[in-house]
């Protein structure tokens, strides 16, 4: 009998902690795959965050590091300066990446910096129950932010508009697995970050607007509903750099 | 052969010799010599160097290199080794070897930028959040802080511990004669099999990890670590001695005030006042036992405590001393260094 479909052998065997309808499982397989595709096989150091995906250190089959909150593009930079043949991935949230680490991600992509990160924003702080995150959409309700984010709130942080302005990234894209075609298309995405990589272009983002369904008080279709018709429009899918 | 180098470019040369691959820092007086050698001094070895964006980054930076098995360290000065704190406790919790150069500034808040030995506590108790410990060195000279140095990344990869050098201002930019140590092979080193070098896979994957979510292995790894630092207390402290065997004041001073201390002890002894050094090298481990011992010692009437703070290592000389001896204090702050003669003058009229 043909396989038509295996798990990539860039995931480990331990079953995924992340909640039913939350799509880190699925940009974990893509990332697993683009290194499969690109035959990174034993030359992978992967940097685990603070947030839920703190555990990706036990479902990526590479060797991990798993960082203080925020400091992954630090952590990254040295790595890869360190061992420039290897190839190296920080997988971060948004209140990771544009909260707390903000200084990091800006600097490490105006140096240039030749690594791969890859963004999940779902507008929360999944892990710490829901709290408002620097990506909460204008409205949304948070439990810190119970009648919604206002004014007194700020407002959301395009993150991958403002790395679009600095001349050290190569490559730069919002995608959103919403649906196959979408997911199809954050694949692609995935894959050029690392080609880009792999070639010396330098620093590459793909920010994956993603769901947290627990938080958001949603069923996993009304969360894919959410990123489709009201995450796009504050955070438009496209790509903003690619040089 | 002899050459005359300021302390900061000292240490930092020593560390290249030592097999440090990898600087990275964040300017602040005093200590900007430090990052400015290894800025032109890493491209020759084929080394790293990166000016981070921050404190923060740069010891994080330290955190990623050190993980994946390269000698890497950071410097910096009080208010910015007060940034590093976080990055410091995830070191010591993924047990990774690195080595930090504190240059001690006055302080508390911006402070000054003269010298002080205001982060004693700071060094020698934990520093960040968390049960741990590094070893730190409290160097009383150049040609020691070059020795210290050069032995502190075998050390750091003996242990898997963060290594201290805790200087001053004074130590940072004094000239000095120094001999430096030869160049090590860094293909001599031992392969660290635990750093997350990228080769890992499947089996052989490795994880650097300070998240202990199961509270048996947060408790294994407290436990770890005090083993550790019992072995480290055992093995590794240091100290220096200077005229005790008929001492009746025993001073206790470590780093620049140490070396202070001694000219202040040949002044005394002129006058017929029998005072005598006792230096820890090592301020943690901290040379209490050996403290102890002295303080049985017949001859001695008293111990004083000289440091620039408002007194912070007479802690442990108390806790040491145990009761056995009366232990007084005398320091300076706000980054005014203590003289032979404020020493001289202080002893005489306390007696």
């Amino acid at each position: 009998m043909a396989v038509v479909y295996k798990k990539s052998k860039m995931l480990t065997n331990v079953p995924l902690s992340y909640c039913p309808g939350c799509a880190h499982g699925i940009v974990h397989k893509l990332v697993a795959e683009t290194l499969e595709e690109i035959n990174a096989e034993g030359r992978v150091i992967g940097i685990a965050p603070v947030g839920c995906a703190v555990f990706a250190y036990d479902f990526f089959n590479c060797d991990m590091q798993q960082v203080a909150h925020g400091r992954a593009p630090a952590c990254a930079t040295a790595i890869k300066r360190c061992h420039p043949d290897k190839i190296v991935f920080a997988y971060q949230g948004d209140g990771d990446i544009a909260s707390i680490g903000t200084a990091e991600i800006i600097h490490a992509a105006a140096r240039g910096e030749n690594f791969t990160v890859i963004f999940i924003n779902n507008a929360i702080y999944g892990m710490t129950g829901g709290q408002m995150a620097p990506t909460t959409l204008v409205g949304q309700k948070t439990t810190t932010s119970p009648f919604g984010r206002g004014k007194l709130q700020g407002n959301p942080i395009k993150l991958t508009e403002m790395l679009a302005t600095l001349d050290g990234p190569s490559y730069l894209a919002r995608v959103a697995v919403s649906d196959p075609a979408n997911v199809m298309k954050a694949k692609k995405a995935i894959k050029k970050a690392f080609e880009k990589q792999v070639n010396g272009k330098g620093f590459s983002m793909v920010e994956v607007l993603s769901t947290c369904p627990t938080n958001w008080h949603m069923t996993p279709v009304q969360s894919l509903d959410f990123v489709k018709n009201e995450m796009t429009k504050v955070y438009p899918l496209g790509v903003y750099k690619d040089c | 052969m002899k050459v005359l180098m300021k302390g900061n470019e000292a240490i930092a040369e020593a560390a290249v010799r030592a097999g440090c691959r990898a600087f990275f820092g964040y300017p602040i007086t005093p200590q900007n010599e430090v990052p400015e050698y290894f800025s032109r001094r890493m491209p020759e070895v084929n080394g790293v160097f990166i000016q981070a964006e921050s404190e923060v980054s740069a010891i994080n930076m330290v955190y990623g290199a050190a993980g994946s098995g390269v000698r890497a360290m950071t410097s910096s000065s009080s208010p910015g080794i007060s940034l590093k704190q976080e990055g410091i406790s995830y070191i010591c919790a993924a047990e990774l070897p690195c080595v930090i150069v504190n240059m001690v500034r006055g302080g508390p808040g911006l402070g000054g930028i003269l010298p002080a030995q205001s982060d004693y506590f700071q060094a020698v108790k934990g520093g960040g959040h968390g049960d741990y410990k590094m070893l730190v060195y409290g160097p009383s000279t150049v040609q020691e802080a070059v020795n210290i140095m050069y032995k502190a990344f075998d050390k750091a990869d003996q242990y898997r511990i963060p290594v201290m050098l805790l200087g001053d201002g004074v130590l940072g930019q004094i000239m000095e004669a120094i001999e430096l140590p030869a160049m090590v092979d860094i293909q001599t080193i031992p392969k660290k099999e635990w750093a997350t070098d990228g080769t890992g896979v499947g089996e052989s994957r490795r994880v650097i990890n300070t998240l202990k979510i199961k509270p048996e292995a947060l408790e294994d790894l407290n436990n770890r670590l005090a083993d550790k630092y019992k072995t480290l207390s055992k093995n590794e402290t240091r100290y220096e001695e200077y005229r005790t065997d008929d001492a009746e004041i025993v001073f206790v001073a470590y780093g620049t005030v140490a070396r202070i201390s001694k000219s202040a002890i040949d002044t005394l002894r002129e006058k017929g006042i029998k005072a005598g050094l006792f230096r820890p090298i090592t301020l943690y481990p901290f040379p209490s036992v050996q403290i102890l011992s002295l303080s049985k010692q017949d001859s001695v009437k008293k111990f004083l405590a000289i440091e620039l703070s408002m007194g912070q290592m007479v802690e442990d000389v108390r806790l040491a001393v145990n009761g056995n001896k009366p232990v007084d204090f005398f320091g300076k702050v706000g980054g005014i260094v203590i003289t032979p003669d404020d020493i001289v003058n202080y002893v005489i009229k306390e007696r």
